[in-house]
C-alpha cells in the first residue's frame, strides 16, 4: 500500500462497494492467506496435473523444434513469421494489463485497482514468460540466441546491429520483464510477512521469512517501501507504453505494406491493454469464485475493467478504420491492395473474425446490464482474446503473404506443432498461476486493508493519519 | 567419421573426401593396383585413427612417387594453364556430353580431381560458352548414389570378369540372332566399332532408337529435297521467323546458337532508337526534372504516353538490322510461344493444314482451298510479312509435326530465298532415329533374336507402347544391357552392366552441325563402370577395350592435333559442309494432298520434359526441383489443357484425366494453361518411372504408356474421361498476373520508338530526402547487374547453374509445396493479355543487392551487411535466423534453411559441392551474392599479379556465364566502359520497385515486342 494523501474529493472515490459485506481486517487476512495455509486441496493437484501435462507438451514441442528446425512450423517464404511472432505479440499484449493496473492506475489513484493488481501483475509476469519463449526459439539457431544480447562473447566479437527493431525488442521486453517482476515482488513483501507471521511450521516460517526480506512493518519500512513502490510505478508507466510501441516497431519500421505504418504504436498499446484486461476478466471471474473472494473483487472492479475494454476496443476499431482510410488516401497501390486483400483475400476469414471479436463484441459493454453480467463478460472476454490473437495473425500473415511482387505470393498454414506449441504456452501460463494461487496471496492484503482503514477513518472524521498504518493484527 | 571403405574395392558409397582427391587421380589408382594389389585395400578397410595416420603417411609418399612415374596415358591437358598442381585450384577441361542425337560441348571445372561445375565451351559454335539445363545438371548424375554400380546377372550382383567369361561362352557364330540396340550413335568411335562388329558378325543387326528423334524432320527433307538433310538455322540473319509447332528455344532446340542468335536480334531493338542517357536508369530523365520535389500523382501516365517524352530526337535510320519478328503456331504454350510477337494457338494436328495454307499464301504451292479457314487474317499477315522479307525470313517445323510439314517448311524456305541465308542444310553423320525399334520388335516377336545387347538406353521404358516391348524383351534368350542406372530394362535383362558417366570415360561425339568433340574423363570411374565404347569393343573383339586407345585410334589424329582437340574441345575442320538442295514442289504437293484430313476432337501431344528430358534425368534432383518454365510445376508432369477445354470438360487444376488409346491407359493430373490450344492435351514424357532412385521413384505419370509407334508426336482418337481422384500439383508460383503492377515493363516497337525510355515513365522521379550522408560508392569496383528481359527466354539454365555453383540444396516436392524452395534465382513468369490469347514474360529474380538494403537494417546481429563494393553480403556463421530480413525483402529473394537439407546426403553426393562456397547449415538465411567467390577469386588473382585493375568480363557470375540468350550482364558500374555500365544507361533500363528508394544494383531492361501492325 502506498502513501497517498487523499484530497477530500478522493474520498468520494472510496466506494464501499470495492469491499463488500464489511469484513474486518482479520477477515481479509484470513480470506486471502488461508489458501496458502490449508492442506493442499485435491483439486489443486488435479489442476496442476492438467496444466503441468500441457506444459510438458510445450516442452516436448520446443525440444522437437530445436532439434529439427523451424520447418516443423508452417513458416515459409514469403511468410517468414507465422504463429511464432503472432503468439509472442499476443502474450506480450496480455501482459500489459498487469502493469497498467499496478502502475498507471496507481499513479492515477484509482483505488479500485487494489483488489486486482496482484493478480494482474502475476498475469503480466506469466504472460511475459510465455511471450519470451518465442523470440528465443523462433530463431533458426536458438543455441545462438544469446547473440541478440550485447554481452561480450568470443563467437561474435562485435556489437549487435542497433538499427534493428528486433534488438530494441530485446531491450524493451527484458526491461519490462525485470521491472514488472521487481514491482510485483516489492508489492508482495508486506503480504509475505503476514504469511510468515502466521506460519505454523518452521519451513514455512523460514521460506516466507527469507522471501519477505525481514519485513517488520516498522514505520521506516513502510516509508522505504512506499517510496520504492512509487518509483517502480513511475518506472513501469513508460514501459507500459514503450514495450508495445517497440514491439510494433518490428512491423512499423519495415517496408512491407500493412506493416509500414505510423499508427502502429498507439494502436498496439491500445490493443495490448484491450487484450490484457480481457484476460484479467477471464481469469478473475474464475479466481474470485474458486477462492471465494467475491467480496474483495467485486462487481464494481469487473465493471470498471469492462469499461476499459469498451474504451480500448473502440480505439482498436478506430485504428482499423484509419488503416483502411490511409490505404485509400495514400494512393499507394501496394498499401491499397494489402487492405483489400485483408478484407477480401484468402485470409478474409481471419480478418472478419478479428473485426467481429474486437470491434463489434465490446460494444455490448455500453449496456450496464451486460457489463455487470458475469457469465456474459466471461464469454465476451474470451472473444476479445480470440480477436486480439487474430489481430496479430492478420497483421503478420496477411501482410507477408502478398507483398510487392505477385510471383512471390504464398500462403501460410500452421502445422500441428504450431498449434500444440501455442496450446502448450497456455499450459505454462496456467501452471504458473496454479503455483501462484497456492503459495502467494492472490490479493494485495495490505493494500486492501489500508483502503478499508482509510475508508473507516474518513467515515469517522478522524484526523487524517497516514494511510500506511501497519495493518496490525486486529483481534 | 572416417570411412575409408570402398576406395580400393569400390564396394561402398562412403568416401573419405581428402583421400579421395588422391584416389581419384588415375595415376595413383593405377599405381595402387600395380604395386599393392592386396595390402592397401585391406588397410583402407579399417577406420582406426592409427591406420589413418599410417595411411596418410603412405599416401603422401605415394603422391610424391606418382610424379616420378611416367604416365601411361596423357589424358588431362589443362585448358587453362596451371603450372604444377595447386590444391584447391580449379582446373578446366573441355569435353562433350552426348544427349539424344545431340552433342553439347562443355568445359568442366574440377577441383582436386572432382568435377563440380559444367560450363559451355566457348570454342564451340553451338555453345559459345553457354550450357543448357541438362548439361549443367549432368554433373549431379555423376555423384548419384543410385547409379548402377555393379554388374548384375539375373538380379544377382557379380563382376565384369564373370560377364566376360560368360560372354566368351556365348556362341554368337556369324551373329545370327545377335542384335544391338543403342541410342543415337553420335560417337564416331562407337560408329567405327559398330562397323567392326558388323564385319565380325555379318548377320547381326544394330538398331538405333531415341524416343525423341528427328525422323520426321529427315523424312520431310527427303520428301522435299530427295535427300535426308538437317536444317541449320542462322537466326542472326532472320528478320521474320515462323515457327510451326517448333519450340526451337527450348524443348526442340537444335543448338544453343539458335537461342543466342535469336536473342541478339531481339536485343537489336536498341539500334532502332538513339542511345539512352548516361546513367538513365538511376537518374531522372530530363523531362522528369520538372516533377522534382513535387509529389506526383499515383496514377502515372501510361506507358505509351508519347507526349511525355518530346525531347528525344527520332532516329533517322535504324543503325542495324533491328528487332526480328516471331510468329508461332503451336498447341502447347512453349517458351518459344512466350517470345512470340504473334502466336496462333492451334491444335498440333491442325498445324499441317496451317503450313499448307501458308505455303499457298506464299505461292509455294498452287492456290487451292484453304484448309483451315479460321485464321485468315493471321495467315495473310504472316504470308505478307514473309514475302516482304525474302532472304531474311525462315520457317521452322517442330519434330512432332509429320514429314510433310517439314517438307513444306523446306519448300517455303526455298520460295523465300532463305536457303543459304537463314537456313542451310547439311547431311547428318549421326541422327536420332526412332523407327528402327519397330522392326526389331517384330523380329523379337518372331523369335529371331537370341542375344540382344542394349547399349545405354532404356527401351523397356521408352519404346512405343504398342510394341509391348517389355514382354518381348523378357522373352529374348539373352539380354545384355549397359546402363548408368538400374532401370526398367536392367531389371528385365539377363545381364546388366553399369555404364560410366561421360565425365569418367573417354569418348567422342559429333554435334548437330557435324563438329566432332572429344570426350575426356575428369575422374576415374567412381564405381565399377565401363563406357559404351569399351563394351562395344568387347562385343567386336572379345575383350573390354581401353577407351583412350579406342578414341585416339578412331580419331586418326596426330599427337599435336589430338592434344589440340582435347584442349579446344573440338576437332578443327570437322564441321559438316553445306549442301545446296532444290526442293521438289510437286512431291510436297502430292504428299500434302494425300495426307488425311486431321481428325476433329481432342488430340494428345507428347513433349519432352524440361527437366527429365526423355526420362533419363528423372533421378536428378536439381532438374526435378527446377520449375518447369511455363507451368512452374516441380517434381511432376501434368496434362496441360486450355481454359476453354477445361470448362467444357469440367476440369479444374489437379483433376485427374484418364486417357485411353488403343486399349492403353494413362492417368494424368490436369493443369489449366492459359494460351493453350483448345481440344488439345499436352503430355510430358520422362516421368512415371518405376524404382529409379531416391529422387525419381514414383514421380509423375508415364506418358510413354500412351505413345505408340504410329503417333509418336501427336495422337488423335484418344478417349478422355475424368477420373474420380484428384491430385495436387506443386508449383513455385501461385499468382500468374502482375496485379496491375509495373513489374515486367513492356511496350511495342512503335511505342518504344515514340518513347524510348518508356520503362521509367511510370516511376516517380523524385529524389527522396536522405537523412544521413549516403555511402560513397564512387570508388573502386562497384558491382552491378543488368538483366535484359528482352532476351531472357526463361529456360532455367541460370537457375541450375546457380544451384551448381552455390551448393544450393534441394528440398523436395513437399517442402516446395510449403514454399521453402531454396533457389537463389527464380524465374518469375507472368501472363499478360487474355486467358485465351495470353502472352508470357519471364523475369529472373535474384537478390538485387540494394544500396539501401531493407534486409540489412533489420538484422539484429548484423549478419547481412554491405560491402564497400556494393554487395549485400551474407555472413552465414553470424546469422541466428530471425528471418526478419526475408520478411523485409520486397523482392522476397532470401531463402531460409528451415531444415538441415544436407542431412541425408550420401558421401558420394557431397563430392559435387563447390569447395569455394560454404554449405549452409539449418537455421540460417542465404541468398544470391553475385557469386562473390568468383569476384574474390579474380580479385586475388589480380592482386597477386600486381594489382592490375579488373577488366570488364574478368568476373562472370554463374548465371551470366551459362545464359544462352546473353540476358545477364554483370560488372563494374563504376567503369563507364563496362558492358554493364553501358546497359545501365540503356533506354530500356529500369529499377524494379524504384519507388521504395532502396537503390538495387540489379536493374532490368524492359521488354519490347514487335507486333505486326496489320494484326494490331
Amino acid at each position: 500500500m502506498a502513501d497517498l494523501t487523499f484530497d477530500p474529493k478522493d474520498v468520494a472515490q472510496l466506494s464501499p462497494s470495492l469491499v463488500d459485506g464489511h469484513p474486518s481486517l482479520h477477515d481479509v487476512t484470513e480470506a486471502v492467506s488461508i489458501h496458502t495455509e490449508i492442506e493442499t486441496h485435491r483439486n489443486w493437484y488435479i489442476a496442476l496435473a492438467i496444466s503441468g501435462s500441457v506444459t510438458l507438451l510445450l516442452g516436448s514441442m520446443l525440444a522437437y523444434l530445436i532439434s529439427t528446425g523451424i520447418g516443423v512450423w508452417g513458416n515459409n517464404n514469403p511468410v517468414g513469421w507465422g504463429w511464432d511472432i503472432t503468439n509472442f505479440v499476443f502474450w506480450i499484449g496480455i501482459g500489459h494489463a498487469g502493469t497498467l493496473i499496478s502502475a498507471i492506475l496507481f499513479l492515477f489513484r484509482q483505488k479500485w485497482r487494489t483488489s486486482i493488481n496482484r493478480f494482474a501483475e502475476a498475469m503480466t509476469l506469466f504472460a511475459v514468460a510465455c511471450a519470451g519463449i518465442y523470440p528465443l526459439v523462433h530463431v533458426g539457431r536458438p543455441w545462438r540466441a544469446y547473440w541478440l544480447f550485447p554481452i561480450p562473447n568470443a563467437d561474435l566479437n562485435m556489437w549487435q546491429n542497433f538499427r534493428s527493431p528486433l534488438l530494441w525488442d530485446v531491450f524493451a521486453v527484458s526491461t519490462y520483464a525485470t521491472v514488472s517482476a521487481l514491482f510485483w515482488y516489492v508489492g508482495l513483501i508486506p503480504d509475505l510477512a503476514i504469511i510468515r507471521d502466521r506460519a505454523t511450521t518452521k519451513i514455512r516460517h523460514t521460506i516466507y521469512g527469507i522471501a519477505s526480506l525481514g519485513w517488520r512493518g516498522s514505520a521506516t519500512h513502510w516509508k522505504n517501501y512506499e517510496k520504492a513502490y512509487m518509483i517502480l510505478a513511475g518506472l513501469s508507466t513508460p514501459l507500459v507504453l514503450s514495450v508495445h510501441t517497440i514491439v510494433s516497431f518490428d512491423f512499423a519500421v519495415s517496408i512491407i505494406p500493412g506493416w509500414h505504418t505510423t499508427i502502429f504504436p498507439p494502436y498496439f498499446v491500445a490493443g495490448a491493454i484491450f487484450s490484457g484486461f480481457a484476460m484479467v476478466i477471464t481469469l478473475m471471474v474464475i479466481a474470485r469464485w474458486v477462492f471465494k473472494v467475491e467480496h474483495l473483487v467485486t462487481i464494481t472492479h469487473l465493471e470498471n475493467m469492462n469499461k476499459v475494454i469498451l474504451a480500448t476496443g473502440t480505439i482498436v476499431g478506430y485504428a482499423y478504420a484509419t488503416e483502411f482510410f490511409i490505404a485509400w488516401y495514400s494512393g499507394n497501390e501496394y498499401e491499397k491492395y494489402t487492405f483489400i486483400n485483408r478484407a477480401m483475400g484468402p485470409y478474409a476469414w481471419a480478418y472478419w473474425s478479428m473485426v467481429s471479436c474486437n470491434v463489434i463484441s465490446p460494444q455490448f459493454f455500453w449496456f450496464k446490464k451486460l457489463r455487470t453480467n458475469i457469465p456474459f463478460m466471461f464469454v465476451l472476454s474470451i472473444f476479445v482474446n480470440i480477436g486480439m490473437w487474430f489481430e496479430r495473425f492478420v497483421i503478420i500473415a496477411t501482410s507477408l503473404h502478398r507483398d510487392f511482387l505477385p510471383s512471390s505470393w504464398g500462403y501460410f498454414r500452421p502445422t500441428i506443432v504450431d498449434i500444440l506449441t501455442f496450446f502448450g504456452t497456455f499450459g505454462l501460463f496456467i501452471t504458473l498461476f496454479v503455483f501462484f494461487t497456492r503459495f502467494l496471496p492472490i490479493i494485495a492484503v495490505s493494500e486492501v486493508k489500508g483502503m478499508m482503514i482509510q475508508a473507516e477513518h474518513e467515515k469517522h472524521y478522524l484526523p487524517a493519519t497516514t494511510a500506511s498504518t501497519e495493518p496490525v493484527k486486529v483481534h | 567419421m572416417i570411412q575409408i571403405e570402398g576406395i580400393g574395392n569400390q564396394t561402398g558409397k562412403k568416401f573419405w573426401r581428402s583421400l579421395n582427391e588422391l584416389s581419384s587421380t588415375p595415376k595413383f589408382r593405377q599405381w595402387l593396383g600395380q604395386e599393392f594389389s592386396e595390402g592397401v585395400t585391406d588397410l583402407l578397410d579399417t577406420g582406426s585413427r592409427r591406420r589413418f595416420m599410417q595411411l596418410m603417411a603412405a599416401s603422401m609418399g605415394l603422391a610424391g612417387l606418382t610424379a616420378c612415374r611416367r604416365p601411361v596415358e596423357k589424358i588431362l591437358p589443362f585448358a587453362k594453364g596451371v603450372e604444377g598442381l595447386v590444391h584447391g585450384t580449379p582446373q578446366h577441361y573441355a569435353t562433350v556430353m552426348a544427349l539424344g542425337g545431340q552433342a553439347h560441348a562443355v568445359v568442366v571445372e574440377a577441383i582436386d580431381g572432382r568435377p563440380i561445375k559444367i560450363e559451355g565451351n566457348k570454342n564451340h559454335r553451338l555453345s559459345n560458352g553457354a550450357a543448357n539445363v541438362w548439361a549443367q545438371a549432368s554433373v549431379l548424375n555423376l555423384y548419384d548414389p543410385d547409379r548402377s554400380q555393379k554388374v548384375i546377372e539375373k538380379g544377382k550382383e557379380t563382376t565384369w570378369e564373370a560377364f566376360q567369361v560368360a560372354f566368351k561362352g556365348m556362341n554368337l557364330a556369324d551373329g545370327d540372332g545377335l542384335r544391338v540396340l543403342s541410342g543415337a550413335v553420335v560417337s564416331p568411335t562407337l560408329a567405327g566399332l559398330r562397323a567392326g562388329l558388323m564385319a565380325k558378325y555379318p548377320k547381326a543387326k544394330w538398331v538405333e532408337y531415341e524416343p525423341l528423334n528427328e525422323d520426321e524432320s529427315l523424312a520431310g527433307t527427303e520428301l522435299a529435297f530427295g535427300d535426308r538433310l538437317r536444317p541449320q538455322y542462322d537466326l542472326s540473319k532472320a528478320d521474320v521467323v515462323v515457327s510451326l509447332d517448333c519450340d526451337f528455344l527450348q524443348l526442340d532446340n537444335p543448338g544453343l546458337n539458335v537461342i543466342r542468335e535469336f536473342a541478339r536480334r531481339r536485343k537489336a531493338v536498341d539500334t532502332m532508337v538513339p542511345a539512352g542517357h548516361a546513367g538513365g536508369g538511376h537518374k531522372a530523365p530530363a523531362h522528369g526534372e520538372e516533377h522534382k520535389a513535387e509529389h506526383k500523382e499515383a496514377a502515372a501516365p501510361p506507358v505509351a504516353a508519347s507526349a511525355a517524352a518530346p525531347a528525344e530526337p527520332r532516329a533517322a535510320t535504324p543503325a542495324g538490322p533491328g528487332i526480328n519478328r516471331l510468329y508461332v503456331v503451336e498447341s502447347n504454350f512453349t517458351l518459344t510461344g512466350a517470345q512470340a510477337d504473334h502466336r496462333l494457338r492451334l491444335r498440333s494436328s491442325d498445324v499441317s493444314s496451317f503450313a499448307a495454307d501458308l505455303a499457298r499464301e506464299l505461292s509455294a504451292l498452287p492456290q487451292g482451298l484453304k484448309i483451315l479457314g479460321q485464321s485468315d487474317k493471321f495467315l495473310a499477315a504472316v504470308g505478307k510479312d514473309l514475302l516482304a522479307h525474302k532472304g531474311r525470313a525462315v520457317v521452322m517445323a517442330g519434330p512432332r509435326q509429320p514429314a510433310r510439314v517439314h517438307a513444306l517448311a523446306a519448300l517455303m524456305n526455298q520460295v523465300l530465298g532463305s536457303i543459304g541465308e537463314t537456313v542451310s542444310y547439311t547431311r547428318p553423320t549421326a541422327a536420332a532415329s526412332g523407327s528402327g525399334i519397330v522392326a526389331l520388335a517384330k523380329e523379337m516377336a518372331a523369335n529371331q533374336v537370341k542375344t540382344l545387347v542394349v547399349l545405354g538406353s532404356n527401351p523397356v521404358y521408352t519404346a512405343p507402347a504398342d510394341l509391348d516391348f517389355a514382354a518381348k524383351y523378357k522373352a529374348v534368350a539373352t539380354t545384355i544391357q549397359l546402363s548408368s542406372e538400374v532401370d526398367e530394362t536392367a531389371l528385365a535383362s539377363t545381364w546388366h552392366l553399369p555404364e560410366s558417366h561421360y565425365l569418367e570415360s573417354w569418348g567422342d561425339a559429333v554435334a548437330s552441325d557435324g563438329t566432332v568433340s572429344l570426350q575426356q574423363p575428369l575422374i576415374e570411374p567412381i564405381f565399377q563402370t565401363k563406357s559404351a565404347i569399351e563394351v562395344a569393343a568387347l562385343l567386336s573383339t572379345g575383350t573390354i577395350g581401353k577407351g583412350y586407345e579406342l578414341v585416339k585410334t578412331q580419331s586418326k589424329l596426330a599427337d599435336a592435333a589430338w592434344r589440340q582437340g582435347l584442349h579446344d574441345g573440338i576437332v578443327a575442320g570437322t564441321q559438316a559442309s553445306v549442301v545446296k538442295p532444290v526442293a521438289n514442289a510437286k512431291a510436297v504437293e502430292a504428299a500434302v494432298n494425300a495426307a488425311p484430313k486431321p481428325a476433329a476432337g481432342l488430340e494428345v501431344t507428347f513433349f519432352p520434359s524440361a527437366s527429365s528430358y526423355d526420362g533419363r534425368f528423372v533421378n536428378n534432383a536439381w532438374l526435378q526441383e527446377a520449375p518447369e518454365p511455363m507451368t512452374k510445376i516441380v517434381w511432376d508432369n501434368a496434362a496441360l489443357v486450355s481454359p476453354k477445354t477445361a470448362r467444357e470438360m469440367k476440369l479444374e487444376d489437379g483433376a485427374v484425366l484418364s486417357l485411353e488409346r488403343g486399349g492403353r491407359k494413362v492417368e494424368a493430373p490436369v493443369l489449366i494453361q492459359p494460351g493453350h490450344a483448345d481440344n488439345s492435351i499436352t503430355l510430358t514424357l520422362g516421368y512415371g518411372r518405376g524404382k529409379v532412385g531416391r529422387v525419381g521413384t514414383g514421380i509423375g505419370y508415364n506418358a510413354y504408356a500412351l505413345r505408340s509407334s504410329d503417333a509418336m508426336g501427336i495422337a488423335t482418337g484418344v478417349t478422355v474421361t475424368k477420373a474420380a481422384r484428384t491430385y495436387t500439383l506443386v508449383t513455385t508460383q501461385e499468382h500468374h498476373d502482375q496485379a496491375g503492377r509495373p513489374v515486367v515493363r513492356e511496350a511495342s516497337v512503335a511505342a518504344f520508338k515514340e518513347a524510348p525510355a518508356f520503362a521509367t515513365h511510370e516511376d516517380d522521379h523524385v529524389e527522396l530526402f536522405q537523412l544521413f550522408d549516403a555511402y560513397d560508392y564512387s570508388k573502386g569496383n562497384q558491382w552491378g547487374m543488368v538483366v535484359d528481359l528482352q532476351s531472357c527466354i526463361g529456360c532455367n539454365a541460370c537457375l541450375v547453374a546457380c544451384q551448381s555453383e552455390n551448393n544450393i540444396p534441394v528440398v523436395g516436392r513437399d517442402q516446395v509445396s510449403k514454399g521453402r524452395e531454396m533457389h537463389w534465382i527464380r524465374l518469375d513468369r507472368y501472363f499478360t493479355g487474355t486467358e485465351d490469347d495470353a502472352q508470357v514474360v519471364h523475369q529472373p529474380m535474384a537478390c538485387q543487392q540494394c544500396e539501401n538494403a531493407p534486409c540489412e537494417s533489420v538484422c539484429p546481429v548484423a549478419a547481412t551487411v554491405h560491402s564497400p563494393e556494393g554487395l549485400n553480403d551474407m555472413a552465414y556463421n553470424r546469422c541466428v535466423g530471425t528471418r526478419y530480413c526475408a520478411n523485409n525483402c520486397p523482392y522476397k529473394v532470401r531463402r531460409f534453411n528451415y531444415f538441415n537439407w544436407h542431412k541425408d546426403i550420401e558421401e558420394v553426393s557431397k563430392m559435387v559441392f563447390n569447395p569455394d562456397v560454404t554449405v549452409r547449415m539449418r537455421g540460417v538465411m542465404e541468398k544470391c551474392n553475385y557469386c562473390v567467390q568468383r569476384v574474390q577469386e579474380v580479385k586475388i588473382a589480380h592482386k597477386v599479379a600486381g594489382r592490375t585493375p579488373i577488366q570488364d568480363g574478368d568476373v562472370l557470375t554463374a548465371c551470366q556465364q551459362t545464359c544462352p540468350a546473353e540476358a545477364i550482364t554483370f560488372g563494374n558500374i563504376n567503369d563507364p566502359n563496362s558492358a554493364v555500365a553501358k546497359l545501365k544507361s540503356n533506354n530500356r533500363n529500369y529499377t524494379l520497385l524504384h519507388e521504395l528508394n532502396i537503390k538495387p544494383r540489379t536493374t532490368y531492361l524492359a521488354k519490347v515486342r514487335n507486333p505486326n501492325p496489320e494484326l494490331a
